[in-house]
């Protein structure tokens, strides 16, 4: 019998071990991801990012904290400065490259630590309920009721400037509605025969929240920050626009706007070229937030 | 007896991944002013047939047939503004569960009203008196209480009443039921089919009773269509059920548990590749 | 094997109350199948969540093989007792394999070969090696509800509650899932509690019935009487009457 080409050994309905039972569900999901074309680009310029984030230095023309106030404000096809001078004479470009780290780095953060902190305490509110629920829940309410800003500001004014301290204010105020969400899964999942079923076996509440809950919640919560991604990478840029985030000559985005707010009638590309950065991550993440909740989405089937 | 329904040869096909599933294969059948029982377990492609003659289908599922003709006119042939005029108004149905197919925001007498009122010119207070008298006819009692109440305010059998009540406000010549009282307790289940069966009798319907309860298709019925992967298998008469001669209908037939015959084992069902290979067993006349 | 006293399940509380059961008493005895019928809303389900230790509020007695339950069920009771529940498309985590399942529930009880079990539990309720691994969504509800039963029997217990296995099911995986019900039964002396609204798959399973209405018992009779059609309380008549 001919050996069967890897392709069919991965759409299998028949897996013959753990491992391969996982590898196909993983292939299975990702070329219904690859059907959906948007969420093919997002994913592109996505990876696009890191690759650019990573070959930071090799990619970018000029030194980005070099100034040359012999030739600011260069405008855009200017020789050897594609995208323009800032009011520094620094390449725009090489300070956008630059600043894809930064604006990777704000968001692997934020990531990080929002939606984990929003699963734990979602998960254990909704499973545990009563008292537990009702403190957690209020708890959750109260950091949902924070600006955002005003608590950047109260950072910054108790620890100083600087992008820790504006990712630390951005996280304390994203954890929220990942936690409103996780419960409100946890409530729906927990009625559900097969919890039912594992808990006339023995189990505990970790075991049931981690190994049973966790793993339908994580889909809805992946979609979810892939999606916020966008505000997220916007508050950051506001708070830099605000002069509470990168403190220059850091070539934070946000910040490169604001310092480029002054020129804008007559040298327009200064804030504009940042800004079209953000606007084409967000995008792309809010493409690939919209595919990955097509292919992880139950109800939609696995 | 007059033909109103003509199936010919209908197909449903879905295509996926894996190649092209056929849900319905080369159906042909004629309904007219009888009640006509579709048997079929999941999976047997009867609900997709009561579907596919409502063009209810959408893509990517591609649904074909030589005709599907109600009243001479063939339905395939329509477009979907067409068809608008048809569904709910020539052919109606009535789905499994009353919770699904209320709306829950809208009061049960709003939802009749507006049912009417989109097929008939009536004023408001016309169209009420009309709701009235089309709850009276599925036998329920309170008519005044349960127009102002909410669908979630209805138990099973009533909610199911008044999908029918609705369903038959546009006076259609055929009605559609598919798995209409699966969903229901067995004392109400009597209720709403003698309601069906009293109301198609008295307009002159033709009604489709699309189930996988043999038993309860052959009480209720006339003729019966038996389906399996999507072809007819077996036609026969509700009363001479017993004598079903398709391997598969016997099988199905032997088992169910019985109370008046109690043995050690069922008998299950041993599929025959054949079954689903042989042409379709045409329901024409 | 089991005996119910005078048993009190309800929901909620202060005027939001629902009583679904009120004072049901009955027995079981080793190694007999007992059935509940009843339509729904009538308490037979919320009998067996009671018994199990799904339903939070109860009182009166119940008493698991001499032993009397308490308000927390101590591990080894469910070494005696376990359930099959009705939905197959709800009774099995969406995510995890039909290995991990069953693997998950030996290893909370402490066995060590897991792996030979697992085998063996699958050939016991007539599932191959090859379903091992799969998901249930490529699982048929019949095979669903197989794993269901093997997950239930991996404990090895003594007291099986069933919670309308069968409904959810086509007549003729019914057939298939009734006869591995009827054999594991015969194989290894287990004690049923089947709860059905059909009256014909009660008749083919269980030796004694009891007749629910509205959280009452209104009747207990043999499965003889049954089938003569003798039952004497007026409720259990119609409820023949309109099965039949």
């Amino acid at each position: 019998m001919a050996d069967q080409t890897l392709r069919q050994w991965l759409l299998t309905d028949t897996p013959t071990s753990r491992r391969h039972a996982k590898l196909s569900a993983i292939y299975q999901g990702w070329l219904s991801f690859r059907g959906n074309t948007m969420a093919m680009i997002g994913l592109w310029i996505l990876i696009g990012l890191v690759g650019i984030a990573a070959f930071a230095p090799i990619l970018s023309p000029h030194n980005p904290f070099v100034q040359d106030l012999g030739n600011r404000l260069a405008p855009l096809g200017t020789e050897s400065h594609i995208l323009g001078t800032d009011s520094l004479g620094r390449d725009i470009l090489s300070r956008l490259i630059y600043g894809s780290r930064i604006t990777l780095y704000i968001v692997a953060l934020v990531a990080l630590i929002a939606p984990i902190v929003g699963l734990l305490v979602g998960t254990v509110s909704g499973y545990a309920g009563g008292w537990v629920d009702v403190v957690l829940m209020r708890i959750t309410d109260i950091f949902l009721a924070f600006p955002r800003l005003v608590l950047a500001l109260a950072f910054v004014a108790a620890l100083g400037a600087g992008i820790e301290n504006a990712v630390l204010a951005i996280s304390l105020t994203a954890w929220p509605p990942y936690a409103r969400i996780a419960r409100a899964e946890t409530l729906t999942i927990r009625a559900a025969d097969y919890i039912s079923a594992i808990q006339l076996q023995g189990a505990g509440a970790m075991r049931i929240i981690t190994r049973h809950i966790w793993p339908l919640c994580v889909s809805s919560l992946i979609v979810r920050v892939t999606l916020d991604m966008a505000g997220i990478i916007l508050a950051a840029a506001g708070l830099g626009f605000l002069g509470l985030g990168a403190q220059p000559p850091s070539p934070e985005w946000g910040a490169m706007i604001s310092e480029g707010r002054r020129f804008i009638l007559d040298h327009w590309w200064v804030a504009t070229m940042p800004g079209l950065a953000i606007f084409t991550v967000s995008l792309a993440f809010n493409l690939l937030g919209d595919g990955l909740r097509d292919v992880l989405d139950p109800k939609g089937g696995e | 007896m007059d033909t109103l329904l003509d199936v010919e040869d209908l197909w449903v096909r879905f295509p996926s991944r894996q190649g092209v599933f056929d849900a319905v294969r080369g159906v042909s059948f004629t309904l007219g002013r009888e009640r006509l029982g579709i048997v079929g377990e999941s999976g047997s492609g009867k609900s997709m047939t009561g579907r596919a003659i409502l063009r209810l289908i959408r893509p990517p599922g591609i649904v074909e047939a030589k005709q599907v003709s109600l009243g001479g006119v063939d339905l395939m042939q329509k477009t979907e503004k067409e068809m608008r005029a048809v569904r709910g108004q020539r052919i109606s149905m009535v789905m499994q569960d009353p919770k699904f197919s209320l709306n829950p925001v809208m009061t049960i007498g709003d939802q009749i009203i507006e049912a009417y009122r989109q097929h008939n010119r009536a004023s408001y207070a016309q169209a009420y008196a009309k709701a009235l008298e089309m709850l009276e006819a599925v036998s329920i009692r309170d008519a005044d209480r349960v127009m102002r109440a909410y669908p979630h305010e209805m138990s099973g059998g009533m909610g199911q009443r008044i999908m029918i009540a609705m369903m038959l406000i546009p006076n259609p010549e055929i009605l559609i039921a598919d798995e209409p009282t699966s969903a229901l307790d067995v004392s109400v289940q009597r209720q709403v089919l003698d309601i069906m069966d009293k109301l198609v009798k008295t307009r002159g319907m033709g009604l489709i009773f699309i189930s996988h309860d043999l038993n309860l298709v052959a009480d209720f019925c006339d003729r019966v269509l038996i389906m399996y992967a999507g072809r007819i298998v077996e036609i026969c008469k509700a009363d001479k059920l017993n004598e079903a001669k398709h391997p598969y209908t016997r099988g199905l037939l032997n088992s169910l548990p019985r109370l008046d015959t109690p043995r050690d084992h069922l008998e299950v069902l041993k599929r025959d590749p054949a079954w689903s290979e042989a042409p379709s067993v045409s329901g024409r006349l | 094997m089991l005996d119910i006293d005078a048993l009190n399940v309800w929901f909620g509380s202060g005027r939001d109350r629902v009583d679904a059961v009120k004072g049901a008493t009955f027995t079981v005895a080793r190694g007999e199948s007992f059935g509940l019928v009843g339509e729904s809303g009538s308490g037979k389900s919320t009998i067996l969540r009671a018994i199990s230790g799904l339903a939070p509020h109860w009182s009166g007695g119940m008493v698991v093989d001499g032993t009397p339950l308490t308000k927390v069920r101590p591990k080894a009771f469910y070494k005696t007792v376990q359930m099959v529940f009705q939905d197959p498309y709800a009774s099995l985590h969406p995510r995890h394999s039909v290995d991990q399942v069953l693997g998950e529930t030996l290893h909370l009880h402490g066995f060590g070969d897991i792996d030979a079990r697992v085998v063996k539990l699958l050939d016991d309720v007539g599932l191959g090696q090859k379903f091992r691994f799969r998901y249930p969504h490529q699982l048929s509800g019949g095979q669903r509800q197989r794993v269901a039963i093997a997950r239930a029997l991996a404990p090895e217990p003594e007291l099986l509650l069933l919670d309308e296995p069968t409904s959810a099911l086509d007549v003729s995986v019914q057939a298939e899932i009734l006869n591995l019900l009827v054999d594991l039964r015969r194989d290894r002396g287990l004690t049923y509690v089947m709860v059905s609204h059909d009256l014909s798959v009660v008749g083919h399973m269980c030796e004694r019935l009891a007749v629910m209405q509205n959280g009452a018992i209104v009747e207990i009779m043999g499965v003889e009487t049954l089938r003569k059609m003798e039952a004497k309380h007026p409720y259990s008549q119609s409820l023949l009457a309109a099965s039949v």
